[in-house]
């Protein structure tokens, strides 16, 4: 039975500081072993709400249980059963990688060896004897993950892992939080990176100005919108109006560099520009959360 | 246990690793030992320098037993430069010069300092005096007068001051680390790290007490060891190690002025202004730069109230004047009443995180 009950259950969350009201009436349950999102421009309350999930704030009102229990005030039960990353990775100062993370894992009474080995499994053996403010941001952010992981928390907080760093560096990150999450842990994760929630989470939940405006499995959000796909080509391939002739009810528009065709039937329209040789700087995008986002509040997505 | 080691080995190690905080902890009173320590070396020994011009019979004959008793109070330099001699002796560099010429001792001395030339003039009268009677036959003077000084070594400087500079080295020390610990470990998003971990917060306390401790006890052997130095010359009592438990409970009592200091500011900056502000001040008033034995009553008495002041004279008592580890009792008692009240305050006011 106790399986079948969820790893985190959020009722009715609420939070205010002074008239903003950050955290505005959250509920979600979080299942053992998924990857969760949080997704939101900045300001949207993520933040907030994941730090109600830890017990490191005290709910205005509604609750928060984690394995069955209640994170705040401070539970010492629940501690050795969850990891945080917290936003600004926590370092104490001038020690080295392999100093941080023994001192973090002692904390646990997890042994150094063992901490050692996390230092492998997010690929910084050789940054070990460096301290922590010779590191580059990524690799900040791999040994403030690493930290959180060391003792083997069965739940996983992340708080915005990868802002601030490179899109080749958000990518290796990616890598090592979906092992983590192929080893069976739950993982909730806040981001206002939409494609990285698209990427990485089984379900996410947008928010904005304190509430969740929709929630579910990224894929099923972008197809319940039933938005169209947009073929783009080069402008000066093909008119205006020759590309509205291609089929009917076509959407389409020329900004001077692209010419765009919004369709709910791709197929025909990209044969059709196909015959016409008519494929010149030929791009096809699906909805995106972008779109979902745009859906859903009236207006474009700014992290 | 095992979280006390390792987060007293962090904190130990970021301590030890920062120079800015070695320097201001150890090496900066350190500077002011060796500094004062030679600028006072030979104060308190008040010796009276003076020239002798050539040969002066009644001075090179002495016996050796008077000469060394006039070695006590004159620091006397030979010279045969008979214009220089005076010349140095109008410049008030030294206190008299004295020349014999035949049956004739003559004193050159200025009236620049009239104290200390008295005090030539009637060591050289006497000198003549003895010298008279001696020519007479009497050798053996109806009264003699021997002199003893008090205390000799309690005269010394370096015997003052070790002790109180230490006490104030400790002082600083312990305020600085325990503030700036708490302030940039709240900033650092560190104790909030921590909090949720299941470390128990006596583990974090406990950590930061035994750091300080162990910087205090690195100050006290730094200081000890540079003023038992030849060149500085402290002389320890017999029981000086009895000053060790007063140290701890100076280290807790400083350690909570720092809690508190640390607890009621946000950035490092103000911490380190508030912990000056306390630590500087009281530096001054509790006699640990000078004695207070000349101050006004109303300033002896406000001491009192001073932490240092019962650190610095309680070290002073055991390791320079030769007092027991009993005399301690009282101040230690006062300082773990300091810190009781202080952790209580600092308690109240802490923070895990800034907002």
């Amino acid at each position: 039975m106790h399986d079948m009950s969820p790893t985190i259950k959020v009722e009715e969350l609420r939070k205010a500081y002074g008239e903003l009201r950050a955290v505005d009436g959250v509920s979600f349950d979080v299942q053992t072993g998924e990857f969760f999102g949080i997704l939101g421009p900045n300001g949207a309350g993520k933040t907030t709400t994941l730090e109600m999930m830890e017990g490191l704030r005290k709910p205005d009102s509604g609750s928060v249980t984690l394995f069955g229990e209640s994170p705040w005030p401070r539970n010492p039960r629940l501690l050795p059963r969850i990891g945080v990353q917290l936003q600004a990775s926590a370092f104490f100062e001038r020690l080295t990688a392999r100093e941080q993370i023994r001192t973090f894992a002692s904390l646990y009474g997890v042994s150094a060896r063992k901490a050692d080995e996390w230092l492998a499994v997010v690929g910084l053996e050789d940054m070990a004897g460096k301290r922590n403010e010779d590191l580059s941001g990524g690799q900040q952010q791999r040994l403030s993950i690493a930290c959180a992981l060391a003792h083997g928390p069965d739940l996983v907080f992340l708080d915005e892992p990868t802002s601030g760093l490179d899109p080749q560096a958000r990518r290796n990150l990616w890598d090592v939080l979906r092992d983590i999450s192929a080893q069976g842990r739950t993982v909730v994760l806040t981001t206002h990176y939409l494609d990285e929630a698209e990427s990485l989470c089984d379900r996410v939940a947008i928010m904005d100005h304190g509430r969740i405006l929709e929630s579910g499995p990224p894929a099923t959000l972008v197809r319940d919108l039933d938005a169209p796909t947009r073929i783009s080509v080069e402008t000066g391939t093909i008119t205006a109006e020759a590309a509205r002739g291609l089929a009917d009810g076509l959407e389409v528009s020329d900004d001077g560099v692209s010419l765009t065709i919004a369709t709910r039937t791709p197929a025909p329209v990209l044969s059709a520009l196909a015959e016409r040789d008519a494929l010149r700087g030929l791009s096809v995008r699906g909805a995106t959360l972008e779109d979902v986002f745009l859906h859903l509040t009236g207006r474009e997505y700014r992290a | 246990m095992t979280s006390f080691v390792s987060l007293s080995s962090a904190m130990a190690r970021g301590f030890f690793r920062d120079r800015t905080a070695l320097f201001f902890t150890i090496l900066f009173p350190l500077m002011f030992l060796v500094l004062f320590g030679g600028l006072f070396k030979d104060a308190g020994a008040s010796k009276t320098d003076i020239l002798q011009i050539g040969a002066v019979p009644v001075v090179d004959q002495l016996p050796a037993e008077a000469a060394a008793g006039l070695d006590q109070v004159l620091a006397v330099t030979r010279t045969s430069d008979r214009a220089a001699a005076l010349e140095e002796v109008r410049k008030g560099d030294k206190a008299a010069a004295i020349e014999q010429v035949g049956g004739e001792l003559i004193v050159h001395y200025s009236a620049a300092d009239a104290v200390k030339s008295a005090t030539v003039r009637g060591i050289v009268e006497s000198l003549v005096q003895q010298a008279n009677l001696a020519a007479a036959g009497v050798t053996t003077p109806a009264v003699t007068m021997r002199t003893q000084p008090v205390e000799d070594q309690s005269l010394k400087a370096i015997q003052y001051m070790t002790p109180g500079l230490l006490g104030w080295a400790i002082a600083t020390g312990a305020t600085f680390g325990a503030a700036l610990t708490l302030v940039t470990w709240r900033q650092k998003k560190i104790l909030r790290r921590l909090r949720l971990s299941p470390v128990p917060i006596a583990s974090i306390i406990g950590a930061r007490v035994a750091v300080s401790i162990a910087i205090a006890g690195a100050q006290c052997a730094m200081f000890i060891g540079v003023a038992l130095l030849p060149y500085f010359g402290l002389q320890l009592s017999d029981q000086w190690w009895a000053f060790i438990p007063v140290m701890i409970a100076g280290t807790l009592a400083f350690l909570s002025i720092g809690l508190v200091a640390g607890a009621a500011s946000k950035t490092p900056e103000a911490a380190s202004a508030i912990a000056n502000l306390i630590t500087l001040p009281m530096a001054f008033l509790s006699g640990a730069f000078f004695p207070l034995d000349g101050a006004p009553e109303w300033l002896q008495n406000l001491s009192e109230f001073f932490p240092l002041k019962h650190l610095v004279s309680s070290m002073q008592d055991v390791m320079v004047r030769g007092e027991s580890f009993a005399v301690t009792l009282p101040d230690i008692g006062i300082l773990l009443g300091f810190t009781l009240v202080l952790a209580a305050v600092a308690a109240f006011l802490f923070r895990w995180d800034d907002a």
